[in-house]
């Protein structure tokens, strides 16, 4: 079996579940977040209210976690896809790893970023 | 691995069935909201922070430039759902075929400028 050590779970079929449970994760967020500001007159005393309580803050931390999740599958997706040596040359691999290592730091920076955010609060 | 093998299949030269128009949209629009992650926690920071800064985003996202950006980051959004959606109903074995894709797309394609003008309509009425 083929592995790649830059994938998330270092198997496609878990990649590909997770995909659809951070996906799902997501799209449950944001229908919540539609619904408020649709059936409410949002300002700042309830907005902050609805996030300060433990149960909201859970659901954004783990929404950010599947929005690092999902962008770090579906960028390893598309960088090994168009960052190749057949398409790029023989710099396109280092080139790439230096793109997959900034996703997934960028991605762990948006989680300590909501972590701020969110227990700041 | 031999880097040098031939390819023969030169994306370039052929025409693209609408299948590939909204896969390729949906990696761009996946792209885009990677970044614009970093604004909507923006946003969510300022929304936060204190009153003051909760009426100072209100005013600034009133801007016509910020709301283009938040309308192109917001569609960006919601085409990538909607696209993401067609790919959950695949799963679930609907639409596999070949004549099954090609109807999907057009349909996620139609849905997604529905939600695309929804969103232009509440964001730059705002």
């Amino acid at each position: 079996m083929v592995t790649s050590v830059t994938s998330f779970g270092r198997s496609g079929l878990s990649d590909w579940l997770l995909q659809r449970i951070t996906a799902t994760i997501m799209t449950a967020y944001l229908i919540f977040i539609v619904a408020y500001f649709g059936f409410n007159d949002v300002d700042y005393a309830s907005w902050k209210a609805l996030n300060a309580g433990l149960p909201m803050k859970m659901f954004s931390l783990l929404t950010v976690l599947s929005i690092a999740i999902h962008s770090w599958i579906g960028m390893w997706g598309v960088l090994t896809d168009y960052v190749t040596v057949r398409l790029m040359g023989a710099k396109a691999t280092a080139l790439r790893m230096v793109f997959q290592l900034g996703v997934i730091a960028v991605s762990l920076l948006y989680v300590v970023w909501a972590i701020d955010v969110l227990w700041g609060i | 691995m031999k880097q040098n093998r031939p390819v023969n299949l030169d994306i370039g030269t052929i025409k693209l069935p609408i299948t590939s128009y909204v896969s390729i949209l949906h990696r761009v629009s996946g792209v885009i909201l990677f970044a614009a992650v970093a604004l909507f926690l923006l946003a969510l920071d300022a929304s936060l922070a204190s009153a003051e800064s909760f009426a100072a985003l209100k005013s600034t996202l009133a801007s016509p430039v910020w709301q283009f950006v938040i309308w192109a980051s917001l569609s960006a959004l919601g085409y990538h759902l909607v696209l993401g959606l067609r790919h959950l109903v695949m799963d679930f074995g609907v639409g596999e075929t070949l004549e099954g894709g090609l109807v999907s797309a057009k349909i996620a394609a139609v849905i997604a400028v529905v939600v695309i003008a929804a969103i232009a309509g509440w964001v730059f009425a705002w």
